[in-house]
């Protein structure tokens, strides 16, 4: 299915207002593995019908990663540029790809002036299902042990679980949960910008800890809701080289292909 | 009035006066912190410090500590009422004041024996799992001799406060039984009515030595551990219910925002924007020192009971790392504490909490994953004082690891955190 991605500028000037803005963010955008995920959301708003649109070019950094690093200059600099754009665009809705820039566009756009419905994408999937935009069976991942890994930034930051976990169990498949689950969930070692920075001297690295609980379980498949995430559990399972055997999607590839999108 | 009676004022009135001295300290070097606003939402704050402080919501989390933890807690607040008692019978002179209540007397005297045998039991526990077992996160790196004393010292003054009681209420059976003067048939005794076959062989003399010396001995013991508590990582018992009346009810993903960098953001973007008057004192941007921190963060300093909760579900504690969230709160009340000393004996004060006891190191291994926010019992945040700290570090002092020095620069020239063109940023819808 060839994938329709309209641009925000188009948009306007074809006159037409899309009920949502994805945005993309930019692991999404540039990371080569992340870029998957990015396009197996488009697939899944096509098949649903979902007018949506991009920034395209537009876009840039949330300023996530430089806030956590404490440059509060550079984040409030790139939250000012960015809130110009989107108030620009009389943007209402947004959908991110990654927790990181939810939870940022959604808890520290509005102090700065930027108000907008915020969802993650796990979320979105769960309410077009759940309104029968999207229908889900089983298809490829029936019966397969999936185990949920939660992102930080959705999980204990955003308190949301249960979205990506519901959408899973549309699949048919067994989810089966890690000891260090939802509030409890183990980070994957990423978060407040380690994904640019070499870890502190320790004795083991994040990930490793992490991919190991999750191989514990002997699952088919690691899922998760998070680009950085993404990156670390792949990395995790290569470690114990395992990636044969186990694979890492995001929970929007695990609809699209069980979807055949 | 006897002298005795005379003592026993004293040392009551005594004792508490030193501990509101103590406690005037605590405030005066809590409210050196800044300002923060947390008086919104009174019926919510009041809702979560019922569920969170009093209903110990968060302890339970983990059980056989959470349980046992509730043995002690209950006891100690339902055990304090017979301190009424207490308290009348050694002004007055009298004894066992309130026995006139009957069959209530008898059945609440009999229930403060099953909460005191709880208390009991619970302190061995603690002293078991933080000696024989020796628990992880009670032996790590932060937990020097004093943290563990001071944990044992506590645990081992609840047990001989409630050996005392027992005692106490065992040799007063006999005394009761015997029909000596003064000592009137009153209370039941579900557990020391076993352990006052130890004091039947003794004359009444000897029995009421040793009954007045362990009364003495609880109600000396009480005041000495009114006067540790507040000295001691225990001082958690009175502030975990402000501290948690007081915490973070935003999204704990939701980091503070900077006004002070707000406003020069906004003079770069509106250049009619109005500046500051060119006398304004210079803004300091994050926390070096424990003054730059909120009053909110420095209750929490002094609500930390060194549990380690936070510390034994950090990803990079976990994995080795330098980093401990109960270090950064520990580091921050001892800080807090000489930076006061320095100023009551006005002696200069270089020190700052950022170099001097919480390195970079440290700090730069944060996931920022809340895991720490989420495990504490009492809501403190140690995240929030990573953060701030880190703020000083990059935006004071221009240092940052140089990987993020890099990320910044990547961030600030292509709008991404790697050094990809912006005008590359929609290739992939054209990728297959």
């Amino acid at each position: 299915m060839e994938m329709k991605v309209p641009t925000m500028a188009e948009c306007i000037a074809n006159g037409e207002v899309p009920e949502i803005l994805f945005w993309v963010g930019c692991a999404g955008s540039f990371d080569d593995r992340a870029k998957k995920i990015t396009k197996a959301i488009v697939k899944i708003l096509n098949k649903a019908e979902v007018k949506f649109a991009v920034l395209g070019t537009e876009e840039s950094c949330t300023g996530d990663p430089a806030k956590r690093a404490g440059n509060e200059f550079l984040f409030q600099m790139q939250a000012f540029t960015n809130i110009q754009v989107l108030n620009g665009y009389e943007v209402k809705k947004i959908v991110t790809g990654c927790p990181h820039c939810f939870n940022t566009l959604k808890n520290e756009y509005p102090d700065l002036g930027g108000n907008y419905e915020v969802i993650h994408h796990t979320q979105l999937i769960q309410q077009l299902i759940d309104s029968g935009k999207l229908k889900v069976e089983g298809g490829t991942f029936k019966g397969k042990k999936i185990t949920f890994h939660d992102p930080c930034y959705l999980g204990r930051a955003n308190n949301e679980y249960e979205a990506p976990r519901s959408v899973i169990e549309k699949l048919d498949s067994e989810l089966t949960e890690m000891k260090r689950s939802r509030a409890n969930g183990l980070c994957c070692g990423a978060g407040g910008a380690q994904m640019f920075k070499e870890a502190e001297h320790g004795d083991k690295e994040v990930n490793v800890e992490r991919a190991e609980e999750a191989l514990a379980l002997n699952p088919n498949v690691i899922a998760t809701g998070c680009p950085f995430c993404m990156t670390m559990m792949t990395d995790g399972v290569k470690h114990f080289n395992k990636e044969a055997e186990v694979k890492v999607y995001d929970v929007a590839e695990l609809i699209a292909s069980a979807q055949d999108l | 009035m006897g002298i005795s009676n005379i003592i026993f004022i004293v040392l009551f009135i005594g004792a508490f006066v030193l501990f509101g001295l103590r406690i005037k300290t605590i405030v005066r070097n809590i409210k050196l912190g800044r300002d923060q606003d947390r008086s919104d939402n009174f019926a919510e704050r009041l809702k979560l410090m019922s569920l969170v402080a009093i209903g110990q919501s968060k302890m339970v989390v983990r059980p056989v500590a959470g349980i046992m933890h509730i043995f002690i807690y209950i006891g100690f607040v339902i055990m304090n009422i017979e301190l009424l008692e207490i308290v009348i019978d050694g002004v007055a002179g009298t004894h066992r004041i309130f026995a006139f209540l009957g069959g209530f007397y008898n059945f609440v005297i009999g229930t403060f024996e099953f909460l005191g045998m709880g208390v009991l039991i619970a302190c061995i526990v603690f002293l078991v799992r933080r000696n024989i077992l020796k628990l992880k996160r009670f032996w790590s790196a932060e937990m020097t001799s004093w943290p563990r004393s001071d944990a044992n010292l506590i645990l081992t003054i609840e047990i001989l406060l409630m050996t005392a009681f027992f005692t106490m209420n065992a040799t007063d059976q006999v005394l009761q039984s015997r029909g000596v003067e003064h000592y009137i048939q009153a209370g039941s005794y579900p557990f020391s009515q076993y352990y006052a076959a130890l004091f039947t062989g003794l004359s009444n003399e000897t029995l009421i030595m040793l009954e007045r010396a362990v009364w003495w001995f609880h109600i000396c013991g009480i005041l000495f551990f009114l006067n540790y508590v507040p000295y001691s990582k225990h001082f958690h018992i009175l502030l975990a219910f402000p501290n948690v009346f007081y915490s973070n009810l935003n999204p704990k993903g939701k980091f503070s925002n900077m006004e002070s960098v707000t406003n020069e953001v906004k003079l770069m973007f509106d250049p009619s924007a109005t500046p500051p008057p060119a006398d304004a004192a210079p803004v300091k941007f994050g926390a070096k020192d424990v003054t730059d921190l909120s009053w909110v963060q420095l209750m929490n300093a002094y609500s930390c009971t060194e549990c380690g909760r936070c510390t034994s579900n950090c990803p990079a504690n976990i994995t080795g790392k330098k980093l401990s969230p109960r270090k950064i709160m520990m580091d921050t009340r001892d800080r807090l504490e000489e930076y006061g000393k320095n100023l009551d004996k006005n002696t200069p004060d270089t020190k700052s909490l950022l170099h001097d006891y919480i390195t970079p190191e440290e700090l730069w291994a944060c996931t920022s994953c809340n895991a720490c926010v989420e495990a504490c019992p009492v809501n403190i945040d140690p995240l929030s004082i990573i953060v701030d700290l880190r703020r000083n570090l990059v935006m004071e002092e221009s240092n940052a690891p140089a990987a993020l020095a890099g990320m910044f620069t990547n961030v600030e020239n292509n709008g991404a955190p790697w050094q990809f063109a912006q005008a590359d940023r929609l290739n992939w819808a054209n990728e297959a």
